[in-house]
């Protein structure tokens, strides 16, 4: 009986708006929504210059870069695994693709090479991870030092410069006045969230984080669908590599280093949790987010350089400690 | 190869005061009365025997001696004066020891270490002592007729090895009453009598000994008395000597039956649907081979540790077979995955339901549609919540799981409604053979018989099932036939007609003494 009025409930709330909105203010994202309006107000009182159009569009568009890590990090930490090595894919894959075009290939095709030696990472990462069952944690650890040792292989620590102009033109193009790491990166945020909810991929996704044994008793491909994670990390940090050559004009051998570390702290920010099965593309935004604003506030009120980082820890630990209490 | 009973060599030990007295111990759970008013006693330099089916109450007799139990009624006295547990360190230091069947050893370090753990010998600086443990340890040994190297690790020590490990761990204390559950399940016959001799040993030391075992004509041999329980009563306590192994059994059984759903017609000339030939893999699963045909249910029965849910495993394709073929329809098919198991339409409901059977995090609408992605998917390949909605909708409907929407939590549901969603999600994923490995474990009365019939329900629906229970009159009540599984081989294949509670369990129970003879047998030769 009581089921059967919850059914009616149900249909009776009109609009996908409506439900969305019912959704979004039961789930973890909204308080976390709220701390970061939180520190918007804080940093925009406290730094007046905060709010101007400039510093906008340059923040969002440094945010956009980690954030895209991040969404890809995401697949991984939701399967209960974990990976190191996006940091030095976003490296490799810039330098793949800026080497490609300094030799003379066109640079769609030169895309083409960044975006396959992404997939390239994340295939072998996840293969030995997948089938081999070997720790993630030391697999992506041991492909963060190749993939960043191949970046010093291949440029010997010089930039590549040689990028044609008719690439340059993406890094500083922007559209309605938002810079385009920015676009790419609600493309993406759309794309993934499409994925994680509505296709059989992403539901299996939460179902070996939540419980990888019933998943596998479930008749659950689960070494397929991880595989599939970390193609979808290393296939991210293909598209910032990319777009970080277009944004300084060359490809840098140290791009990349230690954002590993903040991409899954913008996951475990935005409410991720390591042990996996829970988190959203929605709490990676926001948690992204909080983590640039605040470092930007930090530069806007001539904090050192080395406040900042003390400061960005101390707020990973707390939002994990956070976490911690509330699923208590 | 059995030797018979020795009756003489301990009576004289046994003094005539208990050395531990439990008086009406009553012991409830949500749902179930695990133990009624049970009087249990032990004597010092004894050896007692607990006797029962599976789920009549042995451990948990043996759980609130221990200190895991806190019970609802009755009262316990160790040497006369008043026994009160509030936790097992209680019970540690008052000198009660359990061994469990598995054994709680870290595997990593050595014996010495496994056997001082917490309880670490140090040297005056506070440091641990090598020395000295490696001392105490040899000295231990001796005394109780071991032969191991203190410094070995664990993990090279053979399995009965590791029991004498577990034994002067308990030793290592001064310990009144050392209980021993299955001790013998994993031994061959050889270490079986190395471990009555040191059994002998303890009691000659004056230690009571509590021995829980499903082997009877080990049980008679080594124990001076029997307890025999049975759904959570005491049956008697009787003197091993006054007694055989055909009045233990039917001691043992003759379980209440009034929960039981029953009554159900089947044709028994309906085709076979899927054949097991000649399966066997990890740990001890031995050339077993059955079919099951359309709309039947066969209940498996056996005692705990012979191999029930290993040979599901073995069947999905979780664990990987030595050899053996599945058939469905009379071809052989390759299942070499739980993933490669549910394309060829077999389904499993694990015993763990917790931990292998739902994604605790995830809704009710999520987990019962875990199954069967590929249904629910709109024409552009996404997830259609219309669809899954209905789905879920209508196996929570007819199930009866009371949730409070299709989105609650499973984490938060009763054992019998998180059951109810387990088979939900192999309902919508309509396998042609679905294994149940203790569907009413753990859950209350009015929801064991919904389960009961929601299985014939099922099976009438031309379902084929494979209905694993240590409950015997749950499988007689709704079985069509009973195999039986005793230490990893199949012993019997019983007709509705013929099948009853004694012949089950003489089943169970009666090829664990020749296999165990066999096992020593390869072992010597």
């Amino acid at each position: 009986m009581r089921v059967q009025e919850e059914q009616k409930n149900n249909r009776t709330i009109p609009s996908i708006a409506g439900r969305m909105g019912r959704r979004l203010m039961k789930q973890k994202e909204s308080t976390i929504f709220l701390a970061l309006l939180g520190i918007v107000i804080l940093v925009s009182i406290i730094a007046p210059n905060f709010l101007t159009t400039r510093n906008a569009f340059s923040v969002s568009r440094q945010i956009s870069f980690y954030a895209i890590v991040a969404c890809g990090v995401l697949f991984v930490i939701l399967t209960a695994g974990i990976d190191l090595s996006v940091g030095s894919v976003v490296g490799l894959t810039g330098v793949t693709s800026g080497f490609a075009m300094a030799h003379g290939v066109h640079p769609l095709l030169a895309v083409g090479v960044g975006l396959g030696t992404g997939l390239l990472c994340g295939l072998i990462s996840g293969a030995l991870i997948a089938y081999l069952k070997v720790t993630p944690f030391i697999i992506t650890l041991g492909m963060l030092s190749v993939a960043r040792g191949a970046v010093w292989v291949i440029t010997e620590g010089w930039p590549i410069t040689e990028i044609p102009q008719s690439f340059l033109v993406v890094g500083r193009s922007q559209i309605f006045g938002i810079a385009l790491p920015v676009v790419v990166l609600l493309f993406i945020a759309v794309i993934d969230f499409i994925i994680l909810k509505y296709t059989t991929f992403g539901r299996r996704i939460y179902a070996i984080g939540g419980n990888e044994e019933a998943a596998v008793l479930s008749g659950i491909n689960v070494a397929r669908v991880k595989l599939g994670a970390y193609l979808f990390s290393g296939f991210h940090a293909a598209i910032v590599g990319v777009l970080l050559v277009a944004r300084f004009s060359s490809a840098q051998s140290a791009a990349g280093e230690g954002w590993e570390l903040d991409a899954i702290a913008a996951a475990v920010i935005g409410g991720a949790s390591l042990a996996g099965g829970s988190g959203s593309i929605l709490g990676v935004l926001i948690g992204a987010s909080i983590m640039g604003v605040i470092r930007n506030g930090l530069v806007l009120m001539r904090v050192s350089v080395y406040w900042q980082t003390l400061v960005i820890g101390a707020i990973i630990i707390l939002a994990a400690v956070i976490d911690r209490e509330r699923d208590k | 190869m059995t030797s018979g009973k020795t009756p003489v060599q301990n009576t004289k030990k046994v003094s005539d005061t208990n050395i531990v007295e439990m008086h009406g111990i009553t012991m409830k759970f949500p749902g179930v009365l695990a133990l009624d008013k049970v009087d249990f006693s032990v004597k010092p330099g004894e050896v007692m025997c607990l006797l029962g089916e599976n789920g009549a109450g042995k451990s948990t007799l043996m759980k609130v001696l221990t200190g895991v139990y806190i019970p609802n009624e009755g009262h316990m006295l160790l040497d006369g004066k008043p026994l009160v547990l509030q936790n097992t360190q209680d019970a540690y230091s008052q000198g009660i020891s359990i061994i469990f069947q598995e054994f709680n050893l870290c595997a990593n370090l050595t014996v010495m270490e496994n056997i001082f753990m917490g309880n670490e010998e140090r040297t005056s600086f506070g440091f641990v002592s090598y020395r000295k443990m490696k001392q105490k340890a040899a000295e231990l040994f001796r005394r109780l007729n071991i032969d191991i190297d203190p410094e070995e690790t664990v993990k090279n020590l053979g399995v009965a090895s590791q029991q004498m490990v577990e034994i002067a761990k308990a030793l290592s204390q001064d310990t009144k009453i050392l209980i021993m559950d299955e001790p013998t399940s994993s031994l061959a016959e050889s270490e079986i009598r190395t471990l009555f001799s040191i059994v002998r040993d303890l009691q000659a030391k004056g230690i009571a000994v509590v021995f829980i075992s499903h082997k009877l004509k080990e049980v008679i041999e080594i124990s001076d008395r029997i307890t025999v329980l049975r759904d959570g009563k005491l049956v008697r306590t009787v003197h091993a000597a006054d007694i055989n192994e055909d009045q233990l059994i039917s001691m043992m059984v003759g379980r209440d039956m009034k929960h039981f759903f029953s009554e159900r017609q089947y044709d028994s000339s309906n085709e076979v649907v899927f054949e097991v030939e000649g399966l066997s893999g990890p740990p001890k699963i031995q050339d077993v081979s059955f079919s099951l045909k359309k709309g039947e249910i066969v209940g498996l029965a056996g005692l705990v540790g012979a191999g029930r849910t290993e040979l599901s495993m073995l069947i999905m394709g979780a664990v990987k077979r030595w050899s053996g073929t599945l058939k469905m329809h009379g071809k052989p098919v390759s299942v070499n995955s739980p993933n490669d198991a549910v394309r060829q339409g077999i389904g499993y409901v694990p015993e763990d339901r917790k931990n292998l059977g739902l994604v605790q995090p995830m809704s009710t609408r999520e987990n019962l549609t875990l199954s069967i992605h590929k249904n629910i998917l709109n024409k552009f390949g996404f997830i259609s919540f219309r669809k899954e909605c209905e789905i879920a909708d209508t196996y929570i409907k007819q199930l009866q799981i009371k949730v409070s929407s299709r989105e609650h939590i499973v984490k938060t549901l009763s054992g019998g409604n998180q059951q109810k969603v387990v088979i939900g999600k192999w309902l919508s994923a309509l396998p042609e053979v679905m294994i149940l490995d203790e569907p009413t474990r753990g859950i209350d009365v009015g929801s064991k018989a919904e389960v009961h019939r929601l299985i014939a329900e099922l099976a009438d629906a031309g379902m084929s099932i494979l209905l694993i229970s240590s409950e015997l009159p749950e499988i007689l009540a709704i079985s069509d036939r009973v195999l039986v599984l005793s230490n990893g081989r199949l012993t019997a294949d019983l007709a509705r007609e013929e099948a009853n509670e004694e012949n089950i369990m003489q089943a169970a129970v009666k090829i664990q003494e020749t296999s165990a003879a066999n096992a020593a047998e390869d072992t010597t030769g």
